[in-house]
């Protein structure tokens, strides 16, 4: 399957979408001028790799910022995962740098919304786990 | 005799936006279009400034929240005093800080007949505590679309979530048509 590697922007955010190697990441800042235009081709891939899943997915998200047109496509993002809860194992890796309480409880607000198991990850400022 | 008046003018005016600015601890201030680019500059400029300072990572994010959310709220929806629909959105925006708080001000034009479900909206944010803007914000994030302008409708709720103050607004009369709308949104330091 086509592996979406797209590099971040003080805007938009890194994506690694990677059957193969079973990556499956969102990373950086997320405040596009047009969220429609840069999160439809990822939301098409993952419609199109629930075709024939990975026996696991773990989708990590790795955010340092998103405005809220951002955080409404994100729940796209996530509802489309919950979708195929029946076909893989998913889990969300929600990853937030240390004193960032607000991207801690944006991912528990996503937590009450979807039906898919989150695990919450506290890292460094480079993103290693702490 | 007149030019010279009025570059005077001009020179005490500059004079005294220099005072007003020292005396007010004015970080930024601007008139004129916003758009993407604008958002980036401004909000890389304030976090320049706040990481000298040495502000606390969550009060720069929290800064940095809002003012990307006053600013789009400019950029999606100003309203143009002409009939051009496709004249860019313009707006003011100012930043402050004290030793308790930084403040962030927006103001831009909007049509009269929006006054009432903006205020509507926002008295009803400023009502409710943080669990209340929690669980606005949830319901209007699993109802909501994205709008053609781009927008989730979530803005407001978002500013009063992360800062943890009310909003503060005002509506100054401009023409029968249209009206001044001002938001102030204040940032504790700790």
């Amino acid at each position: 399957m086509e592996v979406i590697n797209i590099t971040g922007t003080d805007d938009t955010p890194s994506v690694v979408l990677d059957k193969d190697k079973g990556i499956f990441l969102i990373q950086g800042r997320s405040l596009p001028e047009d969220v429609t235009l840069f999160y439809g081709p990822v939301l098409d891939w993952i419609e199109q790799y629930g075709e024939d899943p990975n026996e696991k997915t773990d989708m990590t998200f790795k955010l340092e910022y998103f405005n809220t047109a951002s955080s409404k496509v994100l729940l796209d993002v996530l509802l489309k995962f919950e979708e195929l809860k029946e076909k893989t194992d998913v889990t969300i890796k929600w990853c937030y740098r240390e004193d960032e309480e607000d991207i801690k409880e944006a991912g528990e607000e996503y937590e009450d919304i979807v039906e898919v198991p989150f695990e919450y990850c506290e890292c460094n400022e480079d993103w290693s786990l702490k | 005799m007149g030019r010279i008046s009025a570059s005077q003018d001009f020179l005490e005016f500059a004079y005294q936006l220099y005072h007003t600015m020292q005396a007010n601890e004015i970080n930024l201030v601007y008139e004129g279009v916003v758009t993407q680019e604008i958002t980036r500059t401004f909000t890389a400029l304030t976090e320049k400034n706040m990481a000298k300072n040495e502000e606390s990572n969550q009060v720069q994010r929290k800064v940095f929240n809002v003012m990307v959310e006053c600013l789009q709220n400019i950029s999606k929806h100003a309203d143009p005093m002409s009939d051009d629909e496709n004249e860019e959105r313009r707006g003011i925006v100012l930043v402050s800080h004290g030793d308790e708080s930084y403040n962030v001000i927006t103001g831009n034009v909007v049509r009269r007949d929006k006054k009432e479900a903006l205020e509507r909206s926002l008295q009803r944010i400023n009502s409710l505590d943080k669990e209340g803007l929690s669980a606005l914000y949830k319901q209007q994030i699993k109802e909501g679309k994205i709008s053609e302008k781009g927008g989730a409708g979530l803005g407001f709720i978002d500013i009063a979530k992360k800062s943890g103050n009310k909003i503060e607004y005002q509506f100054k009369d401009l023409t029968d048509d249209f009206c001044f709308f001002i938001i102030i949104t204040t940032i504790s330091r700790n």
